[in-house]
């Protein structure tokens, strides 16, 4: 990096406080100093509530009311910001500074075009006139790489795809030329292979332009592929800071350790993800064996022989239609798609978002019909043709695992009668009293306390709601769980923890799972076999292993080629 | 654009249907029109006459047809009470009605944008906090209220306005409009603020919480991080955004301004197709209380059909869909 | 207020104040408390009773109140253009209003939460069935809908303008506009939490539609429909003076506050403004107590409940 010229952004010891209405204050960023040359890429690391964004929006001068900075300083291309102000003396925000956020479908205005969007930013920042700034939008949007750009100048955002937008979003980012670009979580909305051009994009854009990027991301991955240099941050504090490289591999914060190791790795499988302090381990082993006991005491069998058989199934979607001289339009989102999942193992179906994994899941579990084709559960029809009804001990054996831990759970009732109703509604406790001892046992099982049953929802953090839903599930007595997106919308450090759970408990139990995930490196760490599907249609199907090692399929490839990984690190490559 | 024409268009075909078979079952089975209009003392074959030259003999289904069919070629039947075609009637107090409507909702529309706006950008100011404290007991008042408080004040104390009436009329064909004197201007004004007043406050809060809505959005926060000036932000950006769903309510309002036009001509006697109706509920004459229910139901229909058109002009993302 | 007793915790002032009600709503809540429990006490706390034909004589009509120079001790807001003791026939007006606003939006609340969940819920052509009734519904306004039905019902039953059937009448005239706002509001957000987790995780189990709408997704859709039943109190005890301000709501035997307004209005030129100024000032205030309550409730519960389409 030349060191002639100022850092693009040098923050020093910085504090942001939200004063609070009882009086006292949340320090929400602490003792924060960061540095960026020009062409640099310096990734802020975090889990959710480290304050990363808080830094990013203290940086352009946005932070949310009544948040301010009270301490140290940002100097910004070497003029000092003034917190009152709320910007660098002769530092303009948009022309100095380009913002680019997490979701392209909202950062657009959805009335204007293209073009308006794009040129009000240079015809109020550089004055330029209105054919001037048109030409200059162009010459962005080609930069960016959008295809035919005359023609998306005209157009309304509604009228581009997501990774389109994020692409326009950058151009308006960029048009007046800044110094420093802030990027908060900016591939964190897109798919795989979206995320990848996006990320090269970034990279060139510091290589080329000499624009030090501010990349504020929870995802080690898009750390270790483009970032320079990784600050990593805990509960508002930093707690290392260095070159991508080192941090990466030679961690030496116990945090930053943790937070690295939780890191699920495509390259290798592990038996278990390091993870700092695990709860309830006692306790947990008891309840679990009491588990397998009730579990084999109505049906034994956990030989590998099929369990669930996909065969030939089709689902539509119908989208508008009934309304009077409106046809409706029929959307196909599983095209004829065969599988077979075997009695005790981990079988993961991935792909990137509207590839139809989700109504797979949802068929299996019976929320869905399928518009041909058949799900089979041992040998009883269970969805499409000839389909049995689903009552009693066929309904108990499949249940399901979901994705957002903070809807899953009814927030009206306590932890004790969600757990209770699969019990009752099943009949598998003869009297309340044990059906209480059940769930207070299903509690154990997933890690908590017993007591956790007479709280409600709202108590818990995202993980420990993931460990209840997970309890609900098994308090059916099911012989397959479908676990649909089960770890997506939790920290990387819960995930490990969510992820370490679901094995123990296949082992514990004698589980068959179905695992429905869009991150390839989660799949690889869970399952035994994989099938991946693209628009609705199953491209390959493998063993984890053999998928991995040797991915037959050019998407499969395409795509475990995408996926940004701790072991390519930036940097490292450059000096091999 | 064709097509959305064409499912509004379907709509409205439908919720006229409806009205008129509400209309033509009000006039055929609510009261009996044959005593309503024979003589006190007809005799049974005279009624029975009467009940075959209306048609009455016929199955519900043809007298439905011909009722539609008398409908469409303007023929709503004759008053009760005035012995008057319906269809008469109404044309003559239409005007009155349109005309108040018209001005009380350019009242509203001038002012609750506006306020609706100082109140988003400045939620705490003193302007603010008056205007909102204004639009609580605004929308705590009945009309009828509004419309004798005025009448106290401005007609009975300072004598400066008529209490009721149009004044002065002048006939432009078989519309009379009362724009074109002082004293008909003069006439409008109570009226058209009593009427203006319940929906200025609706129009306000409703700007004012789009408008919040939107200063929230992730775009304006993107536009806020590229350094655009708040007044264009403001009112070039967020204002566009907001009034969208203004747009959808005025033309409900402009409906329910019909309806409400009622109350405040009956406060101030105008000679509107409100005062109309009200004085057919109370005689139960039910020829004006059906030519009014579908003449106020295809108003509704033409009204928010212009505007579901106007919106898909409007918003790109409804006109991409439809093209 | 009826809203607030019935919702699962009682809003006693000191709860509001934990809450963080500012004072002006604390002093809304406390007048809407005393104006209908004034309301609901009339039999026992009003110095005459109005309904009663033999306690009031035509020597006593248009009294003026008992503080100006004219005034008789007896009749402290004066009398009406029948010799009835006003502040009694207030006090039976406001319980006459109140009851029959108050039922109109049990009616609504209950009906629409009802087609709002099974729509929600079920959505395809059951949605389609009852949104469309809804939309014509919706294609009039409150007030028009109201007079068409009690036109219809003087026209059908004579007995409908008595003291007896005009209630129910009114009741029936307001709630089958106003169900539709709840209808809407249900099901709109039956919508968003039968996509959530929860209610999958109900339907996986293979819980009834009966007992996840019930047990599950009613409770979480409740909030919005106790701020609307605040509102819609005020909308509904507005409409019904408006139906009775217009001569089609209580008969003058049995006077709701419109009704009283009605007759009141016919004297303000002559001078007599007591009869219509008493009665308009407690409805204003008893509706504007109501709406700052609500409007503060909304705000606190439901920024996203809005007045829209």
């Amino acid at each position: 990096m030349s060191t002639l010229q100022p850092p693009v952004l040098a923050i020093d010891n910085l504090r942001v406080e939200y004063p609070l209405a009882n009086g006292t204050t949340f320090t929400a960023v602490e003792n924060a100093s960061i540095t960026i040359g020009p062409g640099e890429i310096h990734a802020l690391v975090g889990e959710s509530g480290a304050g990363k964004t808080t830094i990013g929006n203290a940086v352009m001068g946005l932070l949310e009311k009544p948040g301010r900075i009270a301490a140290g300083t940002i100097r910004i291309g070497g003029k000092p910001f003034d917190p009152v102000a709320g910007s660098a003396e002769g530092v303009v925000l948009g022309r100095d500074i380009g913002a680019v956020f997490q979701d392209p479908m909202t950062s657009l205005n959805p009335l204007f075009t293209i073009e308006s969007q794009l040129t009000e930013t240079m015809r109020t920042h550089l004055k330029l006139d209105k054919a001037a700034a048109r030409a200059r939008a162009l010459q962005l949007l080609k930069a960016v790489g959008i295809p035919e750009p005359e023609r998306r100048l005209k157009a309304y955002p509604h009228q581009l795809s997501g990774g389109q937008r994020q692409r326009v979003v950058i151009a308006a980012a960029l048009s007046c030329d800044p110094k420093l670009v802030v990027a908060d979580e900016p591939t964190t909305a897109l798919d795989v292979s979206v995320q990848a051009q996006i990320l090269t994009l970034l990279r060139d854009l510091a290589d080329q332009r000499g624009i030090g990027i501010l990349l504020v991301t929870h995802n080690m991955g898009v750390v270790a592929q483009i970032a320079d240099r990784v600050t990593i941050m805990h509960r508002g504090k930093v707690v290392e800071t260095g070159p991508t490289a080192e941090v990466l591999r030679r961690p030496k914060a116990p945090y930053a350790k943790a937070l690295i190791g939780a890191v699920p790795r495509i390259d290798v499988r592990l038996d278990r993800f390091p993870v700092l302090g695990e709860e309830g381990k006692g306790r947990a082993a008891e309840a679990r064996a009491a588990l397998r006991a009730k579990a084999e005491r109505t049906d034994a069998t956990t030989d590998g022989t099929p369990i669930l058989a996909v065969e030939d199934l089709c689902v539509d979607y119908m989208t508008g239609g009934w309304l009077p001289g409106s046809t409706g339009h029929r959307f196909r989102a599983v095209d004829k798609v065969n599988f077979t999942v075997r009695s005790g193992e981990v079988f993961g179906l991935v792909g990137e978002s509207g590839c139809g994994k989700t109504t797979i899941a949802n068929v299996v579990s019976g929320l869905v019909r399928p518009t041909s084709g058949r799900v089979i559960y041992r040998d009883k029809v269970i969805a499409g043709e000839g389909t049995v009804r689903r009552i009693g001990p066929l309904r108990q054996a499949i249940q399901m695992i979901f994705q957002d831990p903070y809807s899953s759970l009814n927030s009206r009732l306590r932890i004790g009668s969600i757990l209770a109703e699969p019990i009752l509604f099943y009949r598998l406790a003869a009297t309340k009293a044990e059906a209480e001892r059940d769930v207070g046992q299903l509690i154990e099982a997933v890690g908590l306390e017993a007591e956790a049953a007479q709280r409600f929802p709202h108590a818990f953090s995202g993980g420990q709601r993931q460990r209840l839903s997970i309890a609900r599930a098994l308090g059916a007595r099911p012989k397959l769980i479908v676990c649909d997106e089960p770890t997506s919308s939790l920290d990387v450090s819960v995930q490990a923890q969510i992820l370490n759970l679901l094995k123990d408990l296949r082992d514990a139990t004698g589980l068959t799972l179905l695992l429905i995930s869009h991150d390839l490196a989660v799949v690889r760490q869970m399952c035994d076999r994989i099938a991946v599907m693209r628009r609705g249609a199953l491209v390959e199907e493998a063993a984890s292993e053999t998928l991995f090692t040797c991915p037959q399929h050019p998407y499969t490839k395409e795509l475990i080629s995408l996926v940004p990984t701790l072991d390519r690190i930036r940097g490292e490559t450059h000096a091999a | 654009m064709l097509k959305v024409l064409l499912s509004r268009l379907g709509q409205a075909a439908l919720v006229m249907l409806v009205v008129s078979a509400i209309s033509f079952v009000m006039f055929r089975f609510v009261g009996d029109p044959v005593s309503s209009m024979s003589r006190e003392n007809a005799s049974v074959e005279e009624k029975a006459e009467l009940r075959r030259s209306l048609g009455l003999d016929q199955p519900v289904v043809v007298q439905y047809g011909r009722f539609l069919a008398r409908t469409l070629s303007g023929d709503l039947g004759i008053s009760y009470r005035n012995q008057r075609p319906v269809t008469q009637l109404i044309a003559e107090r239409l005007p009155a009605t349109l005309e108040l409507v018209l001005v009380a909702t350019i009242l509203s529309l001038a002012l609750g944008i506006p306020l609706g706006v100082l109140c988003a950008l400045k939620p705490n100011g003193v302007a603010a906090r008056l205007v909102q404290a204004f639009s609580l007991i605004g929308i705590s008042t009945p009309t009828f209220v509004t419309g004798i408080v005025l009448i106290l004040v401005f007609a009975v104390s300072l004598g400066w306005l008529p209490s009721f009436g149009r004044g002065q009329v002048v006939d432009l064909g078989w519309w009379s409009t009362g724009f074109l004197t002082l004293s008909g201007l003069k006439a409008l004004i109570l009226p058209g603020i009593t009427l203006a007043l319940y929906q200025l406050t609706l129009i306000m809060r409703l700007v004012r919480a789009e408008m919040i809505d939107v200063l929230s959005s992730d775009y304006i926060r993107f536009a806020r991080a590229r350094g655009l000036p708040r007044r264009y932000i403001h009112f070039h950006l967020a204002l566009r955004n907001a009034l969208m769903p203004v747009i959808t309510v005025t033309g409900l309002q402009i409906g329910s301004l019909i309806a409400f036009a009622i109350v405040t001509e009956t406060v101030f006697q105008w000679p509107g197709m409100g005062l109309l109706f009200i004085q057919a509920v109370s005689f139960v004459d039910i020829p004006v209380m059906a030519a009014y229910l579908l003449f106020v139901g295809l108003l509704f229909v033409l009204i928010n059909t212009v505007v579901d058109i106007l919106y898909a002009v409007v918003d790109p993302r409804l006109r991409a869909r439809s093209a | 207020m009826k809203t607030a007793a019935s919702s699962p915790r009682p809003m006693s002032p000191s709860l509001m104040t934990r809450i963080g009600a500012p004072i002006s709503v604390m002093i809304a809540g406390a007048l809407a408390l005393l104006i209908v429990g004034c309301a609901l006490m009339a039999s026992w706390i009003a110095p005459y009773d109005p309904t009663d034909l033999a306690s009031f004589e035509l020597i006593n009509a248009e009294l003026p109140p008992a503080f100006t120079a004219e005034g008789d001790s007896h009749f402290l807001l004066g009398t009406d253009n029948q010799g009835r003791d006003l502040l009694s026939a207030m006090l039976y007006g406001a319980r006459v209003s109140i009851a029959i606003g108050g039922g109109a939006v049990l009616v609504a609340a209950t009906l629409g939460v009802i087609l709002g969940l099974l729509a929600g819920y079920f959505g395809g052509k059951v949605d389609a069935v009852i949104m469309r009734i809804a939309d014509v519904i919706l294609s009039f306004p409150t007030i028009l809908l109201a007079l068409l039905v009690s036109g219809i019902a003087r026209a059908l039953f004579p007995g409908a303008a008595t003291a007896e059937w005009a209630p129910v009448i009114l009741i029936c005239a307001i709630a089958i506009h106003e169900w539709v706002q709840y209808a809407r509001t249900v099901r709109a957000a039956t919508m968003v939490e039968t996509a959530k987790d929860y209610v999958r995780a109900a339907k996986v189990i293979g819980l009834p539609p009966s007992r996840i709408m019930l047990r599950h997704i009613l409770p979480n859709v409740m909030s919005p429909v106790l701020v609307i039943a605040t509102i819609n109190l005020a909308a509904a005890v507005l409409t019904e003076a408006t139906l009775s301000f217009l001569g089609v709501g209580m008969p003058p035997t049995y006077p709701s506050l419109g009704t009283l307004i009605r007759i009141g209005n016919e004297f303000v030129f002559s001078g007599i403004w007591w009869i219509a100024l008493f009665p308009a000032l407690t409805l204003v205030i008893l509706v504007l107590a109501v709406n700052i309550v609500g409007d503060w409730l909304r705000d606190r519960f439901n920024p996203k409940l809005r007045v829209k389409r």
